[in-house]
């Protein structure tokens, strides 16, 4: 057993969890943000993408001793109050999910994607940058766009700030 | 229709806590004092048990209990049923053998389960089940149809000699060998269906809650339709009777058919609940996905298509070897039989068709209902007969289809469907113009020039959706009907709950079954609430697959809401001292056609549970139920034509297009019905270039993780151009059809005969990854 302590979402964790457990499952298990999913167990998926310390992560292949002292973020921390992120409003405008299972992976990964490009993304960019988030329902036509809008949305949100 | 009725693209309610991280999935659901299952599973495709020891693993920490195959037979616990009676054309039933929850004497695939570990955490649960000790007696295993059915081939059921479930038959063998002795030209070949692995993201979970002091379970579960569920769990496995077990289906992420079957894993976490006395919750990791959840597909084909000298098809005739895997899952048999060979037509005026369907039992993982379920290998199988056509009579593939379209409606086929209505001739159209057919020839140019092979390739689909009427699929061997149900009720303040034995998994029916009651009344849609997967609250209802919940389940819906309104109108005339003929509902109000009186829905509402003021002998309250039943399929139907490039150096494809024109009928969301189409043609897509179960000799499924079988990613597919043509169903009250497996049926044809167009050679099967194509070439 180890003590870890880091930051999710902005609130100080501390928890005593076994060697072996993972970020996904200290999450879901011992903190109760089930919006990180599951979804294959070989880093395939994306399903479980998180922030650590601003960067996509998939935490179902992060030992919870990996992330010790890091700043988490998790698909519950990125809206503010009931204003949502532009991804996710995006996500929303554009039908960019249909079950729902992957979607938090996706807009996680998608905003670490903007994050690195800017607003300077395209088709192709979006496409090869989401190799690593599997999705079955959408046929991924819709998270492009998607993608594509909140890129836009978040240029100009900084801009204006 | 109004900003948020029928038609209108609206935003879909429930996206806000999916996008937010709300979304309520069974792994999410937490009961006090659960436990957890792991499960011990076979490593071998056929094997004997021997012994099982289970003492070293119980003494393992956290563990509560470790129970095995033979307990649960003792305890009376029933098989696994398949509830789709066939016959063999010698009018034999079909032959099945014993499928207990878990194995007691005989393991017949990888990732049977013999025995599992209920345990205090996840973690302890799976480090016992590395404890129980299985001595197995290894068997010779049938890994694939022509092993299974070889002289001599290992046998799996002695209740199914040489394998075969069923020789079935469905036409007119006679006639269809008269057609064929007087055809000008015939066309034939041998292909594979390959078999598919359905990977809906979220992979399958149970939560099993009894309580001892009313004998009453709760199973919290992955499911595509609930009361089916509970119906086939307490009538057949003897888990609880029906009102001492209620199944709830919170969000579930994703089905395509895999999430319809009551898999062995749900009765054991049910029968292990009671067991231990504790909550017992399973949820599946991607590994026990692709070894236990149903597969699809996975056929090989004969085909022969006979034409005159005028190039019309006169008969068709096909022979197909179905693998079902090592046990009939729930709805297996009716996939190959009543699901295929009776759309093997197509869009075709085909006088005389006969299909022969041999169903085998091979050792690998049981085979049902995936996305399409029959149509798509009717599809892939005549589509790409036809292209074939084209190219061996020298004629366009375009207008071969054209000449052999059905264009009178109602059409009897020689295979049970009567098609309703259709305009295969519009969609066609639509397709060559958004694809530009006619520059086609010099786009191919211009590629050669370039050192690429350019192809293009069509697909037009035709399928039988809605599933089905009750009496027709009663009489066909179904053992349930397929009707669907719905309740109505308006609360007192007006608010509207609809309950609806649909159940939604990605398909947005709390937005479109909001937009049929908001585009009745004239109220917005966040007056409605949809109330969905869960027994104890919906009456009995069918579930979703087969493209049914618009057809079917709004059909329900649209009877119960016009049963409500005629009463609102009663009580509305009532209270107007008006004549109820004179009310008419609008923007929420009903109001007396002519005059300026009127009275808003609360108040109607409000009158209805007060009943202070009611007609004489009114009841009071305001909710009606409906059960409707179809009065046929519907044919959503469609023509897709796939442009793409080949690298002759690396067998690579690129898409160039994908132009999908579709007739669903009426559209109630065009926004969710393209999302539909989008996923169903990259499931298509899917099948054709990339996905592929493959069973080594042994039985070992060596594709059985995300890095060994290829899922469609972002970067393998295309955009695409959808776009829609509309003859209205007439067979219910909404004229629609179902969009949910269009694009999966009609897809993987449509690439295929692209490839095979741009290469030169049709000798090609799917999936057609770039070694196979590179191959294909140098072989051309």
């Amino acid at each position: 057993m180890s003590k870890i302590s880091m930051t999710v979402n902005g609130k100080a964790v501390t928890a005593e969890v076994e060697d072996r457990t993972l970020l996904v499952h200290l999450l879901r298990d011992h903190l109760n943000l089930t919006g990180t999913h599951v979804g294959c167990d070989t880093s395939q998926c994306g399903a479980c993408i998180v922030h650590i310390d601003g960067r996509a992560v998939k935490s179902c292949t992060t030992l919870v001793g990996q992330a010790n002292g890091a700043n988490i973020t998790t698909i519950e921390g990125i809206s503010k109050g009931d204003e949502l992120h532009p991804m996710q409003a995006a996500f929303r405008d554009n039908h960019g999910l249909q079950c729902g299972y992957c979607t938090p992976g996706m807009i996680m990964s998608a905003i670490d994607i903007v994050h690195r490009h800017g607003g300077d993304l395209d088709e192709e960019t979006v496409r090869q940058e989401l190799e690593g988030n599997i999705c079955r329902c959408t046929g991924y036509h819709n998270i492009v766009k998607s993608v594509l809008d909140a890129a836009s949305r978040m240029k100009v949100a900084q801009a204006a700030e | 229709m109004g900003i948020e009725g029928i038609g209108a693209s609206v935003v879909r309610k429930e996206d806000r806590r999916f996008i937010t991280g709300k979304g309520r999935y069974v792994d999410d659901i937490k009961i006090i004092g659960m436990t957890y299952a792991h499960f011990v599973r076979s490593p071998h495709a056929h094997a004997k048990i021997k012994s099982i020891d289970v003492e070293a693993a119980k003494a393992m920490p956290g563990v509560v209990d470790v129970l095995t195959g033979q307990q649960i037979v003792d305890d009376k616990v029933g098989n696994l049923i398949c509830g789709w009676a066939i016959h063999s054309k010698d009018g034999s039933a079909m032959k099945m053998g014993a499928w207990p929850a878990m194995a007691p004497e005989t393991v017949r695939f990888v990732g049977q389960a013999v025995a599992v570990v209920i345990a205090e955490s996840k973690n302890l649960a799976r480090d016992a089940a590395e404890a129980v000790v299985v001595d197995y007696e290894e068997l010779p295993a049938a890994a694939d149809i022509k092993a299974a059915i070889a002289p001599g081939a290992p046998q799996l059921h002695p209740e199914a000699p040489g394998n075969i479930v069923y020789d079935w038959e469905i036409g007119d063998q006679k006639a269809v060998d008269e057609a064929f002795g007087k055809a000008a030209n015939v066309v034939s070949f041998e292909l594979t269906n390959n078999r598919l692995v359905p990977n809906a993201m979220e992979p399958r979970a149970a939560i099993a809650d009894y309580d001892s002091a009313e004998e009453h379970f709760t199973l919290y579960t992955t499911s595509q339709n609930p009361h089916v569920a509970r119906l086939v769990l307490s009538a057949f496995y003897n888990i609880a009777p029906e009102h001492k077990l209620r199944v709830v289906a919170p969000d579930v992420g994703g089905g395509f058919g895999s999430k319809i079957f009551i898999y062995p894993e749900e009765m054991v976490a049910l029968w292990a609940s009671k067991k231990v006395g504790r909550a017992v919750k399973w949820t599946g990791d991607r590994s026990e996905a692709f070894l236990t959840d149903a597969h699809g597909r996975d056929h090989v084909s004969k085909a022969e298509l006979a034409f005159d000298k005028d190039n019309k098809m006169l008969a068709l005739r096909v022979t197909t070897h179905a693998n079902f895997g090592a046990y009939m899952s729930l709805f297996s048999s009716s996939v190959p039989t009543y699901l295929y060979a009776t759309l093997l037509s197509g869009q075709y005026n085909i006088p005389a068709i006969y299909t022969e369907v041999i169903g085998v039992y091979t050792n690998t993982t049981p085979v049902d209902a995936y996305r399409g379920a029959g149509r798509p290998e009717a599809c892939y199988l005549l589509e790409r007969l036809v292209e074939t056509a084209a190219r061996q009579l020298k004629v366009d593939p375009a207008e071969l289809r054209r000449k052999n379209f059905i264009t009178q409606f109602p059409h009897q086929t020689p295979v049970i469907m009567a098609y309703d209505i259709g305009d295969f001739n519009a969609s066609l159209d639509a397709a060559l113009k958004a694809a530009d057919y006619a520059g086609f020839p010099a786009r191919k140019a211009k590629a050669k020039a370039e050192g690429k092979l350019r192809g293009l390739g069509f697909s037009c689909y035709i399928e039988a959706c809605g599933i089905a009427p009750s009496k027709a699929v009663g009489s066909l061997g179904a053992g349930v009907g397929l009707w669907e149900s719905a309740e109505v009720r308006v609360n007192p303040v007006g608010t509207i709950e609809i309950l609806t034995g649909s159940h939604s998994h990605g398909q947005g029916h709390e937005t479109t079954f909001a937009q049929l009651v908001a585009d009745r009344l004239g109220i917005p849609i966040n007056q409605v609430s949809i109330v969905h997967g869960d027994t104890d609250k919906v009456q009995f209802g069918m579930g979703t697959y087969g493209s049914r919940s618009a057809a079917v389940g709004m059909s329900a819906i649209f009877k119960a809401m016009e049963k409500v309104e005629a009463k609102a109108k009663k009580i509305a005339a009532h209270q107007l001292e008006a004549s109820e003929g004179d009310i008419v509902i609008e923007n929420g109000e009903f109001k007396v056609t002519g005059t300026d009186k009127s009275i808003a829905l609360p108040m109607v509402a409000l009158a209805a549970y007060t009943a202070h003021n009611l007609p004489d002998g009114m009841e009071p309250g305001l909710k009606e139920s409906a059960f409707y039943d179809p009065t046929n399929f519907t044919f959503p139907a469609g023509s897709y034509i796939c442009e793409l490039e080949v690298d002759p150096g690396t067998g690579k494809t690129s898409f160039v297009s994908f132009v999908a024109v579709d007739d669903f009928g009426r559209l109630i969301n065009p926004m969710i019905v393209e999302g539909q189409v989008h996923g169903g043609l990259v499931q298509g897509i899917g099948q054709a270039l990339l996905e592929n179960a493959i069973y080594d000799d042994t039985g070992q499924l060596v594709t059985a993780s995300f890095m060994d079988y290829a899922m469609p990613r972002a970067d393998d597919v295309p955009s695409f151009k959808v776009s829609h043509t509309e003859t209205l169903c007439p067979g219910n009250p909404l004229g629609v059809k179902g969009c949910g497996e269009a694009g999966a049926i009609g897809a993987s044809a449509a690439v295929i005969n692209a490839i095979t167009d741009a290469i030169g050679n049709n000798k090609l099967e799917m999936p057609a990854t770039p070694d196979r194509v590179w191959h294909a070439i140098h072989a051309a």
